[in-house]
């Protein structure tokens, strides 16, 4: 079985859940023995291009394939493009005319055969200039299905799909209704429509999401499957000691992601506040970054609670680890969440976890507190249950990490490969 | 000689409302919920199954006999409820073919943590059941047939009882058959009734399983079983929760046509006949000593008290709970130690189980929670507005809830008589 993946990023850069889910799901496809092409976008010529280097430090910038450690199974295509996940289109234009500033500033020092002028003048544009350019690269490649992450690369999936003759898979890890409510952004919609309607198979990452599909999309209840994303076990002996937390007078609640509606920021701000009504010696801690950022520092001042809420930026790495083992509970009050990996990664981290009913996540998660995201009463009632008393975050840790053990990536790759199988079957 | 001996649990627990830590209300209880699944409960289980025995027992003549335990906390919701429930327990125990056993009055794991409450709860419920019934109970169960060598030891001290009932689990028995009557280790006159459990459970869990080999099981081939135990035992000791008539089987099951041709089949082997615990314990001599040092129950298929006492929430709830004993009763205000009480039903600890969260089942069926977690924090959140009652108390004049029904004698205010 060999597949022509589409996804937008791969780590060790990664900026969000999609990352982290194209991540997953590719290594337990590795280890099934699935070979994987994974073509996704690479900035050729900015601050970003460390993660590049990282991974084939003699390759140059333009170069388009390289492989990953131990995926053996796994070759990657990289196509020069400023497409980055989660991004608008006025992101967009910034990063197109900060390449070619840059360029513009090191003169011949540039070595890259792509530059900057290739890029198109506007997202949707680039969107479909990377859908030719996959379409030229899967010409030259062999593949019996194609799957496509997310609607950036829906153009570029059902090019590929049409060029090659394969049946296309198309992945929702979001949709426009859970990142931008009833505000839809009709071209990006449409690009999601297109993509859904002219896949093969809808693969949903959960039932929340397969009935916003089913029911905003207009798709059919067959076309849809729901593969629940997975976790990776770290295993790297990280036993909660819990000496971090002994001595410490201030309980820490954690928010970790982006700052964004579809977040729930501010119900996490009206909830602390509801809080620190009620106790004192807490700390709120709102890890991330996003276009809402600026005005939940504000809200969090206005509320009277500013220095109790601490913003840390955009965290990565080392610091995810340091941060979770600071924090004594996690919040997610998303408003619309597909799935939700961060309460999986807190649970591993040792952490016990509220999150918001409306998340594709809590149909899996037993041993979570769970709440409707606008019900900041019962939000702040929970959060002070569980910093009050010890033994419920114990029996929430507890279960809560077992739990997760038997949401693996090896799964969620059985069920696509046996997806793969049926549409090969039929086609 | 094989004694049928049936003892039906009659118990109805108290539901908190939603409680947060920004309520400070001293009224706990969802009256509304829990009046409306008495009601429900009282309609589909209580009345008929009650109305089908009694008319059992008028037409055998005072040859088929039953047993009952009904707690404090049940019989407090019927008079407020369903009042016409009481009336036909009433007639049931005017026939003489009917027998009530003592247990604590609010359904309580007061064994494990205070004696001294514990005897407390027993003898109100024996002045409740004998105010209402005009029955002296002699023989004991507690709740949820949790016992161990301690309690019958301490049953027998009152002197007030001729038996106890305990589970006949296989890690007690051993080789051994729960038919018939033992002693408890370190007693001397009291008697041990085991529950049957295959047999109890073949009706009370199994009678609708379609999976199940025997299924459908009919009153002939129930009544087979119970004829093969002559010669190898004396008595079958059927103990189930009385919801299995109509609430957990129910009635499309057959479960009331089972019941009402049950004793003419079992009477058809003139072996057989029907007894009351008190009289398997008159009738009967034990045979051997059950030795049980550690806690057992009739619980799950553990069958001992983890289904209540298993996580840390649990035990860390019910030690809160009764570690403030000495305060609630230092208060002498009897609106805040009543609300003690309820609050020791075991079903709130039930709640918070998270044996089988996973599997739903049982525990989630009756569980008016999400989540075994909510029932924590709920349950701590009143619980921590109760002690702090305790510290500021202004005097308050006696609420008893069941005044609120307009005249209707209360059983509490009853028992100062």
């Amino acid at each position: 079985m060999r597949v022509f993946m589409l996804g937008w990023e791969f780590p060790p850069f990664i900026s969000g859940g999609l990352g982290t889910a194209c991540y997953g799901l590719t290594k337990a496809m590795d280890q099934l023995n699935i070979k994987v092409i994974f073509c996704l976008p690479a900035i050729a010529d900015s601050d970003y291009t460390t993660h590049v280097k990282l991974l084939t430090p003699s390759s140059r910038l333009s170069a388009t394939s390289f492989t990953f450690g131990k995926l053996k199974n796994v070759a990657f295509r990289t196509i020069p493009s400023l497409l980055q996940p989660y991004s608008t289109s006025q992101g967009y234009q910034q990063r197109l005319e900060e390449t070619k500033r840059k360029a513009r500033s090191r003169g011949s020092a540039a070595v890259c055969s792509i530059g900057p002028t290739d890029y198109s003048g506007d997202m949707y544009t680039e969107v479909h200039r990377y859908a030719a350019v996959a379409a030229e690269l899967a010409k030259n490649e062999e593949f019996d299905v194609v799957h496509a992450h997310d609607w950036m690369t829906y153009p570029a999936g059902i090019v590929v799909a049409a060029v090659s003759g394969k049946p296309l898979i198309v992945h929702v890890h979001s949709t426009e209704f859970d990142r931008s409510g009833e505000h839809v952004n009709q071209m990006i919609y449409d690009i999601e429509r297109a993509g859904m309607h002219t896949a093969d198979k809808v693969i949903a990452v959960s039932n929340f999401t397969r009935n916003i599909i089913i029911s905003r999309y207009g798709l059919s209840a067959e076309k849809v499957e729901v593969v629940y994303n997975g976790i990776d076990h770290n295993g790297n002996g990280n036993m909660d000691l819990g000496e971090t937390r002994i001595g410490k007078d201030e309980k820490i609640v954690l928010f970790l992601g982006r700052i964004t509606m579809q977040k729930g920021p501010e119900y996490f701000l009206m909830a602390a506040k509801k809080v620190l009504d009620v106790t004192d010696s807490v700390k709120f801690i709102m890890s991330g970054s996003g276009d809402l950022m600026p005005r939940a520092i504000e809200m969090a001042a206005e509320l009277g609670i500013g220095h109790k809420v601490l913003f840390t930026g955009f965290l990565r790495g080392e610091d995810v680890e340091r941060i979770y083992r600071m924090a004594d509970l996690f919040v997610m009050p998303s408003v619309s969440e597909p799935f939700g990996l961060v309460p999986l990664e807190a649970l591993e981290n040792n952490i016990p976890v509220i999150i918001s009913k409306q998340s594709g996540v809590s149909e899996i998660l037993r041993h979570a507190l769970k709440v409707d995201f606008w019900d900041i009463d019962e939000m702040a009632n929970k959060i002070i249950a569980v910093l009050k008393y010890p033994p419920l975050g114990a029996t929430l840790r507890d279960h809560g990490r077992y739990e997760t053990r038997k949401l693996r990536w090896k799964d969620a790759a059985q069920r696509c490969a046996q997806i793969y199988e049926e549409l090969l079957v039929t086609v | 000689m094989a004694s049928v001996c049936f003892y039906f649990q009659v118990h109805q627990p108290l539901r908190l409302r939603h409680y947060t830590v920004f309520d400070d209300s001293n009224r706990y209880f969802d009256d509304y919920k829990n009046a409306a699944i008495c009601t429900k409960v009282a309609n589909k289980c209580y009345l008929p199954a009650n109305r089908l025995l009694l008319n059992l027992i008028k037409k055998y003549d005072g040859r088929f006999k039953i047993a009952y335990s009904l707690t404090g906390i049940l019989l407090e919701q019927l008079q407020q409820y369903s009042p016409e429930v009481l009336s036909t327990f009433d007639a049931l125990a005017e026939t003489g073919c009917v027998e009530f056993l003592a247990e604590t009055y609010y359904h309580s794991l007061s064994f494990l943590y205070s004696r001294d409450e514990f005897l407390e709860q027993v003898s109100k419920h024996m002045e409740t059941i004998e105010y209402l019934f005009g029955q002296k109970p002699r023989v004991f169960r507690n709740t949820e047939l949790i016992y161990n060598n301690d309690l019958a030891a301490l049953i027998e001290s009152t002197g007030k009882f001729d038996a106890i009932a305990s589970e006949g689990a296989d890690h007690i028995l051993g080789f051994r058959s729960p038919n018939f009557v033992y002693r408890p280790k370190g007693c001397g006159k009291l008697k041990l009734l085991l529950k049957n459990y295959a047999l109890s459970d073949d009706i009370a869990f199994r009678f609708s399983d379609r999976n199940w080999s025997q299924w459908p099981l009919t009153a002939g081939k129930f009544a087979q079983w119970v004829s093969a135990v002559n010669g190898n035992g004396n008595v079958v000791n059927l103990f189930m929760d009385y919801e299995t008539f109509g609430e957990h089987q129910w009635a499309d099951t057959g479960i009331f046509d089972f019941m009402s041709h049950l004793p003419q089949e079992i009477l058809k082997h003139p072996d057989n006949d029907f007894k009351t615990p008190s009289e398997v314990a008159r009738s009967y001599e034990p045979v051997g000593t059950i030795d049980v040092p550690h806690l057992t129950s009739w619980a799950d298929t553990e069958r001992d008290v983890s289904a209540w006492l298993g996580n840390a929430m649990q035990s860390n709830a019910i030690h809160e709970l009764y570690r403030l004993e000495k305060k609630i009763k230092d208060t002498s205000d009897e609106n805040i130690i009543t609300d003690w009480r309820k609050l020791q039903i075991s079903d709130h600890f039930y709640y918070m189980c998270t044996k089988y969260f996973a599997d739903g089942d049982v525990h989630k069926y009756f569980n008016p929670y999400d989540s075994p977690y909510d029932s924590y924090i709920n349950f701590m959140n009143v619980l921590d507005n109760l002690s702090r009652r305790c510290s500021t108390r202004t005097a308050e004049p006696a609420f008893c809830g069941l005044s609120q029904n307009k005249g209707r004698p209360s059983l509490q205010t009853q028992m100062a008589d």
